[in-house]
């Protein structure tokens, strides 16, 4: 396979992912928002900071609204992490590899692409937002649907994958990282509505709330939500699940090119980073200085794989 | 200008009977629900649309990527017309892949004076970088595009020989998959010959002309300038039929007197190079020093017989619109056979007597620009307003040898669907050609484009043409 390929691939599902993260994302901000206990416009302004755009943000805005942080996030040209910005980059790195993708794969980013550009040609409406985040969701889960159907299972498939999870390894850690302070175990001593309203709002922002229900027997407490979104290897978001699919695909390819890279070591060491930590020691070294480091190492990662499979010249 | 009296319509005769190729297809049409075949329209273009079928018009913001509209009515061409034209594109590509190997070589033609000298001389598309080498099997057009025009029913011309790269193939496969698709009972009871072997046809031309470095089975890929040029679509539709890799000039580079592609795991081999990109871009250190787009060195392994680039640089010399009009000479000199195909009568600017003709009757004739394509920089003079006429005549004088003229040809019409029905609309058509050392092989039919406005005679889809599919019967 093409260098090149390789990286159209990796870039195209990261490009996916993002899309899809970011409606997850305005749906958390947009119910925090209505729930009257909380600061709607600091909200609105962690929204911006997690989805990783709030330098382009305050370059070109001064306050935070609703109308404001929706436009920014779902049709803002401006912003190159902008559901319409990255779906338009996931279709012309669709484009770039088209020869090595399914034609059920392809025409399903292409419809995603059609689709979102209509939907996205005027400003959203508050009343509009649900069923167009659903609809992000929806075209989202056709790509996944087709690349799980229809793709042969080898490099190909494994880049796609990769890029998958490298970008939401990266999502998750960032939404623990920016919320960092309602999941500290101070914090669940309080137990006010405030804290469960934030609460709520992460696992939401991960599509959690529920799984976390039906797997959780313990209460909903701020230790407990930190250590399902970091360590639980059945939560298809966590940073525990992310690392095993990375470290899993990036295996494969190490057998099917009979090729070990420097990024094998260092995804291992993400590895047993995980295998060999648990939530205290999280607390011990610091939750925000825990998920700092996974933000740099998993970059680290990514452009690591970029280097040893030859992305670019 | 509108349809007039002499204007050949390929299926509906002056007195309003069926040709007989159209035949089968009119008694089949006649037995259709209109508002069937009006749906059946729209469905092939949400299928076009869906798949990615599109080409990017240069200097258009807002639409990017365009459909070129496609038209359910099939061009038809008997088996004996087919013949008769195929035969004549034949014998007129290899008479072109001579005359390229004798003016970089012997230049005989220009030696025993049938062609003027100055215009091989002062020609852009002549590289230097060429004289004195032979390409590997001696084919410097390994695809070619013959663009073909009819004004009655024995009378086909040569309207240009697209020797560079030429495009539309993908647009003559899949018209045929969509009309298959919608229309599986008309290929049940009308026998068409087949178009699918081309993408094969190809990949095997191409390894036919490997290099002499090349051991083993011969590994091809196309070349691309990248996923914002007008027919990107085309480049990697044919890299995916043929299996081929679809690569850029910076996934290239040279690597022990090879081309090689950079892959997931080193640095592989390329054995053929079926460049989509002109000669200018293809090497910086030879060619253009400011192009991004091709592979720095590759002339020189070129030359050396590391690797083979389909079509061979500076084959742009027999496409060239003043080249064209010595082009019956040229098959003469070179198969010692009168040309089978006509040319279309062209006055050349650049001679005072034709200059002073062209300038005379410039609202009659269409003027194009020798280097120019896809409809751009041409004057249609029946077409055009005063204004436009005179702001091209200054061009014209400043500059006649850019020029060529020719009368305006009463394009033959094909019928496409319309709400009314059916109505008549002038096209042309451009076959498909290959070359290697193992003989030429042209698929039967092309691409027909056809103008989609009433009257218009410009069928180029930057200039608002669709197409439709071409059928030649089987025996």
């Amino acid at each position: 396979m093409l260098g090149k390929t390789a990286g159209g691939l990796y870039w195209m599902f990261r490009f996916l992912e993002r899309s899809e993260n970011t409606a997850r994302l305005l749906e958390a901000g947009f119910r925090m928002a209505l729930t009257r206990s909380s600061d709607a416009e600091s909200e609105w302004q962690s929204v911006v900071t997690t989805s990783g755009a709030a330098m382009g943000y305050q370059a070109k805005y001064d306050s935070y609204s609703d109308t404001l942080v929706m436009d920014w996030l779902l049709r803002d040209p401006d912003n190159p992490s902008s559901v319409i910005s990255v779906t338009k980059s996931a279709r012309d790195n669709a484009r770039l590899v088209r020869t090595a993708l399914t034609t059920e794969v392809w025409e399903a980013v292409n419809d995603n692409w059609m689709t979102l550009r209509d939907l996205l040609k005027e400003p959203v409406t508050t009343v509009d937002l649900p069923s167009v985040l659903a609809t992000i969701r929806k075209q989202s889960a056709l790509v996944r649907g087709a690349l799980y159907g229809t793709m042969l299972r080898n490099d190909i498939y494994d880049f796609a994958r990769i890029g998958t999870f490298i970008e939401r390894a990266d999502n998750t850690a960032r939404i623990i990282d920016v919320k960092y302070y309602t999941l500290l175990p101070s914090a669940s001593a309080v137990g006010s509505s405030l804290d469960n309203v934030q609460w709520e709002m992460i696992l939401r922002s991960v599509s959690a709330h529920r799984c976390f229900r039906w797997l959780d027997e313990k209460d909903m407490t701020a230790t407990a939500i930190a250590e399902f979104l970091i360590f639980d290897k059945r939560l298809p978001r966590s940073l525990a699940f992310c690392v095993k699919q990375t470290t899993e695909n990036l295996r494969y390819l190490e057998q099917e090119y009979e090729q070990r890279h420097p990024c094998h070591d260092l995804a291992d060491r993400l590895k047993r980073w995980v295998r060999e930590s648990d939530i205290n020691t999280v607390f011990d070294l610091g939750l925000h200085e825990v998920v700092t480091e996974f933000i740099r190492d998993n970059n680290a990662l990514g452009s690591q794989i970029e280097q040893d499979y030859r992305f670019m010249a | 200008m509108t349809k007039g009296p002499t204007t050949y319509d390929e299926m509906i005769r002056s007195d309003g009977s069926i040709s007989p190729p159209y035949e089968r297809y009119d008694t089949w049409f006649k037995s259709q629900d209109p508002g069937r075949l009006a749906s059946k329209s729209q469905e092939a273009e949400a299928f076009f649309r869906r798949t990615g079928i599109t080409f990017n018009v240069y200097g258009d913001a807002e639409a990017q990527e365009r459909l070129i509209p496609f038209d359910l009515v099939p061009r038809i061409l008997s088996h004996r017309e087919w013949t008769r034209l195929s035969k004549g594109i034949e014998q007129r590509v290899r008479a072109i892949n001579a005359f390229i190997w004798d003016i970089y070589n012997r230049q005989e033609i220009l030696r025993a004076g049938r062609i003027p000298k100055e215009l091989i001389a002062q020609n852009d598309a002549f590289l230097p970088q060429m004289i004195g080498f032979t390409p590997p099997g001696k084919v410097y057009t390994h695809i070619v595009g013959t663009d073909i025009v009819r004004t009655g029913e024995g009378d086909f011309f040569v309207l240009e020989d697209n020797a560079r790269t030429p495009s539309g193939v993908s647009y003559m496969l899949e018209n045929r998959e969509t009309m298959l698709q919608m229309f599986p009972e008309l290929f049940a009871q009308i026998r068409v010959q087949p178009v699918s072997d081309y993408p094969k046809n190809l990949r095997h031309s191409l390894a036919a002309c490997a290099p002499a470095a090349c051991t083993g089975k011969p590994r091809v890929a196309v070349l691309t300038p990248g996923i914002h040029n007008s027919a990107y679509f085309e480049h990697s539709f044919l890299a995916d039929q043929m299996g081929a890799e679809l690569v850029e000039g910076h996934d290239l580079r040279v690597v022990d007197g090879r081309i090689a592609m950079r892959t997931t795991q080193g640095y592989h081999v390329v054995d053929v190079l079926y460049r989509r990109i002109d000669d200018d871009f293809l090497d910086p250190l030879s060619f253009n020093p400011e192009s991004m787009l091709g592979v720095p060195g590759i002339m020189d392994i070129y030359r050396a017989g590391g690797i083979t680039i389909a079509n061979a640089p500076g084959a742009g010399i027999a496409d060239d619109k003043a080249i064209y009009s010595y082009m019956p000479e040229i098959v003469e000199f070179y198969t010692g056979e009168k040309a089978l195909l006509k040319n279309v009568e062209t006055y050349r600017c650049a001679e005072p007597e034709a200059l002073k003709y062209v300038l005379d009757n410039l609202s009659e004739l269409v003027v194009k620009e020798v280097h120019g394509s896809g409809g751009y920089g041409m004057l249609v003079g029946p077409a055009a307003s005063k204004k436009e006429i005179a702001a091209f005549r200054k061009k014209l004088e400043a500059r006649p040898a850019n020029y060529i003229a020719q009368p305006t040809l009463s394009l033959s019409t094909v019928p496409i669907f319309v709400d009314q029905g059916l109505a008549p609309r002038h096209v042309d058509l451009r076959p498909f050609v290959l070359v290697s050392p193992q003989g030429v092989n042209i698929t039967p039919g092309g691409l027909t484009r056809v103008a989609l406005t009433e009257g218009s005679l410009v069928v180029n889809s930057s200039q608002g043409g669709g197409t439709k599919d071409t059928w030649v019967l089987e025996d």
